[in-house]
Order: C-alpha cells, then structure tokens, then sequence
C-alpha cells in the first residue's frame, strides 16, 4: 500500500510539474509564432531567446490579487477554474510514452481523457453562471455549446482508426501503427479530428466563446490572478493532450528511430500544437451560426462517411 | 484497505450527491448535485472492472444529460435567482410514493435477476456490449433509437412553430 501511494504522489507531482512547464513554453511559443506570422520578433529580452518572459508573467500573475466579484456566488466561483483545471491532469494517466512505458493502459484508452473534458465543461458553466455577469454567462453558454456540438465529430473521427487497430488500447493503437501511419490511411479522419479539437479547445477560428470584441473575455471575464491563469494553465494542458492524442491516433505515437520515445512522442506533438498556432494566427475568426453548420453540416457527414466507408474496406479485405 | 477506504468515501460521495439534487433549494445547485452523484455512479463501475462503462456515464451523463439541463436552467431563469420556491407538502409526498413504489419495483427485478459471476479478469464490457447490441438485444437498441428520432422531429416541431 506504501509504494502504491508513493507512486501515485510521485507520478501526480510529475505530471504538474510538467504541465506547468508545458504551459509556460506554449506560452512562449505562441508569442514567437504570432510574432514571426506578424513580422514582429516578440519576446526576446528576458533569458535566451525571451524563454523567460513567461515565467516574469507567471510571477506577477501569482503575486496578483484575487478579485472575488460582490455579488458572486462564492463557493462556486472558487471551485470553478479547479473544476476546469483538475480533470485535465488525470488525463495524463494514458498517454504512452513508450513500450510498456504508460501510467495505466486502460481498455478504453483515449476515452477516458474525452470522458474528463466533459467535466471541464461543468466547470466553464460554474464559473460563467457564479460570476454574476453577463458576459460571462454568455461566454459559458457559447463554449458549452460548441464543446458539445464538436464531440460528436471528435469521437466519430477516431471511430475509423479504432476499427484499423480493433482495439481502444493506446499501447495496441500504437502497435498497430508499426508498419504504416493511420494518417495515410485516414487522412479525413486525422482533419476532422484537428477541426474538432481545436473547436474544443476553444481556440481560433473557433474562439467565439472569448470574442473580445464582443464578449469582453468570455467565461472568465470576471476572474483575476492565479484563478485566471487556471483557466489558461488549462486551455494549454487542453491542446498538449489533444495533440499528444492525435500524435498516438494518427502518427505513430511514439515509435521512431535512434532517440527514446518520450521524445519522439514530443516532437510530434508539438508539431501538431505548431500546426494549431499556424491556424490560430492565419485564419479569421467564424460567426456563431457558421461554427455550428460546419460542425452539423460538414464534419459528421463526413465523419460518419468515413466510418462507414472504413468499416466496409475492412470486411471486403478479409473475403 | 485503501481500497475500502476510497470506496466507501465514493459511496458517501454518491449518496451525498443524490441526497443534495433533491433537498437544495435552488435549482441550479440540485443540477450540480445531480452531477457529483452521477460522477460517483461512474466511480462505483471503475470498482466493478468496467471502465467502458464508467466513461459512458460520464460521456452520456455528465456530458449530454446533465448538460441539457444546466441548460435549460439558464435559459429559463434569471441569473443567480435569490427567491426560493415555498416547499410543497403534497408535491413532497406524492414523489416520495412515487419513488418508493419505483424502489420496489427495481428491487424485485433485481433479486429475480440471475446474475452471471464474472469469470475473467480485466474488461471485456466494450466487446460483449458490441455484439449484445447487434444481436441478442438488437429490438431494444432499435426501439430506442426509434424514440430518439421521435424526440429529434418532436424537438425540430416545437422550435419550428415560433
């Protein structure tokens, strides 16, 4: 019994540790990349190459004062960017990060980590709905109902590669891709499944929920300091395991050559989070009414096409 | 130990949830309560060796049904609603039988119920419900999905008519 909660307190200090860093790097990486996209040079003063502005930022949001609104609702209000936050960290039990090498390889794999960005949800309705304002509230309900409206095309589109592997697995989807990538084999799958990731994540051009022009800030309008950089610790943990996800699902995971696979699943991922920054920086943002066609009208027909279709090439293979 | 630990702290986790959804006052609270309930359902099937099932409940559950009804509370009442609705002696009882007889009822069928002791280790929830699904129960999965698309046009009607 010792051991195991050892190893539990030791694996959940890791995994913070790494988010933390992880966040701070995203941050810094997004700066660098709008910068260049936008022929400025961004952060470059602070430590080599500017790395150490986002930790100047993180203090001085940590030295912050929390602003608790009057007419709140006050435990709600706390719980709030804990809720969106929490969940995110338990997701991390799956991800493989090489042979044998993976927290806990559940039956139901990816799943598990879908099945807690419901939670996050409940807690983008609590902090919207406790912070008593309208903008918030709006933010809230815009988020929620995009999250849910983009899950049913996000799990969809992993429904082909599953059928590829027969298995739900990561350590089996992982095997399954020894000879060939499912992104050459699933191509639509792997873009249905960045559209629907960077909609759930709530990142442009599908951020109406934080429109600033609109919406002040969106859910988290009203909240300040460390509760604030919660909910961004969580936004950037949120496209770290979609992207770590899509890695496994669609680009091996992480088998490679010569270097370990802690590595090579990194490298993958953060081309991947590379690509979202790319998208972010590129593309204008959608109107409400156009993110919500797209979802119903363009991704799951062709997400439920591809299933069907893969499905029937994997039983005329085997007459 | 530890296990008996965590788990009677899910059970009265679940309980305490289901025991909120009905006694707080304000409905946007009884949603939320009805949340942590169902994330201790969803626990108790970790207990049982059937994660599938597990992530279901918090897919389906959590996910759509709760989601619906915060939903529907927000667009219905005004924010951060202070009044509370005056308790209703009748409205108490009559749920209460309700429930009871609703109680009794599952607790017959689950005695006559035999159920099939679990012989093999790790979850196989996820291939056995796939093949129950499109054979053994597939009149009951059509049925449903039947309803499903009754409530779908039911649903397109009521928000058609303005």
């Amino acid at each position: 019994m010792i051991p195991e909660l050892f190893t539990i307190i030791l694996y959940g200090t890791l995994v913070i540790l790494f988010v933390s860093v992880n966040a701070l790097f995203l941050v810094w990486m997004e700066r660098r990349v709008s910068a260049r996209i936008q022929l400025r040079r961004g952060p470059i003063h602070v430590g080599w190459q500017g790395l150490l502005q986002t930790v100047a930022d993180a203090v001085k949001l940590i030295s912050k004062e929390l602003v608790l609104p009057s007419e709140s609702d006050r435990f709600l209000y706390i719980l709030a960017p804990m809720l969106v936050f929490a969940p995110l960290l338990a997701a991390f039990l799956i991800l493989p990060l090489g042979p044998g090498m993976v927290m806990r390889d559940l039956n139901v794999g990816f799943l598990f980590a879908f099945a807690l960005t419901n939670i996050t949800f409940i807690g983008i309705f609590i902090a919207g709905w406790s912070s008593n304002s309208k903008y918030a509230l709006l933010g809230a309900m815009r988020a929620v109902a995009q999250n849910i409206s983009y899950e049913i095309p996000l799990l969809l589109s992993t429904m082909g590669v599953v059928l590829l592997a027969q298995s739900l697995k990561m350590s089996e989807l992982v095997a399954a891709q020894n000879s060939v990538w499912f992104i050459f084999l699933q191509p639509v799958a792997f873009l249905i499944f960045l559209c629907s990731s960077l909609a759930e994540a709530n990142r442009a051009p599908f951020d109406i929920p934080e429109a600033e022009s609109e919406l002040v800030a969106g859910f988290h309008t009203e909240y300040s300091g460390m509760r604030f950089a919660l909910f961004f610790l969580g936004e950037y943990t949120a496209i770290f395991i979609s992207s770590a996800i899509a890695a496994t699902l669609f680009l091996g995971g992480w088998e490679g050559p010569f270097l370990p696979g802690a590595v090579w699943l990194l490298i993958k991922t953060y081309a991947i989070v590379l690509v979202v920054m790319w998208i972010r920086w590129t593309f204008p943002r959608l109107r409400s009414d156009q993110l919500m066609s797209f979802a119903w009208k363009v991704l799951i027909p062709f997400a439920i096409v591809n299933v069907f279709i893969t499905a029937v090439v994997l039983e005329l293979q085997k007459i | 130990m530890m296990e008996n630990i965590v788990f009677f702290g899910v059970v009265a986790l679940t309980l305490l949830g289901a025991f909120l959804a009905v006694s707080l006052r304000n409905v946007f609270y009884n949603a939320l309560a009805l949340v942590l309930c169902l994330f201790g359902v969803a626990c108790l099937f970790i207990f049982l060796n059937s994660e599938f099932l597990a992530v279901m409940e918090v897919i389906v559950y959590i996910g759509a049904i709760s989601i619906a009804i915060i939903f529907a509370i927000m667009l219905s009442t005004p924010m951060l609603q202070k009044t509370e609705a005056p308790q209703d002696r009748l409205k108490t009882l009559r749920s209460f039988v309700i429930a009871a007889l609703l109680f009794g009822g599952l607790f017959k069928a689950l005695q006559k119920t035999t159920w099939p002791a679990a012989g093999v280790d790790g979850d196989y929830s996820l291939h056995a419900i796939g093949r129950l699904l499109l054979t053994g129960q597939v009149l009951p999965f059509e049925a449903v999905s039947l309803v499903l698309l009754v409530a779908i046009m039911g649903a397109l009607l009521l928000a058609e008519k303005k």
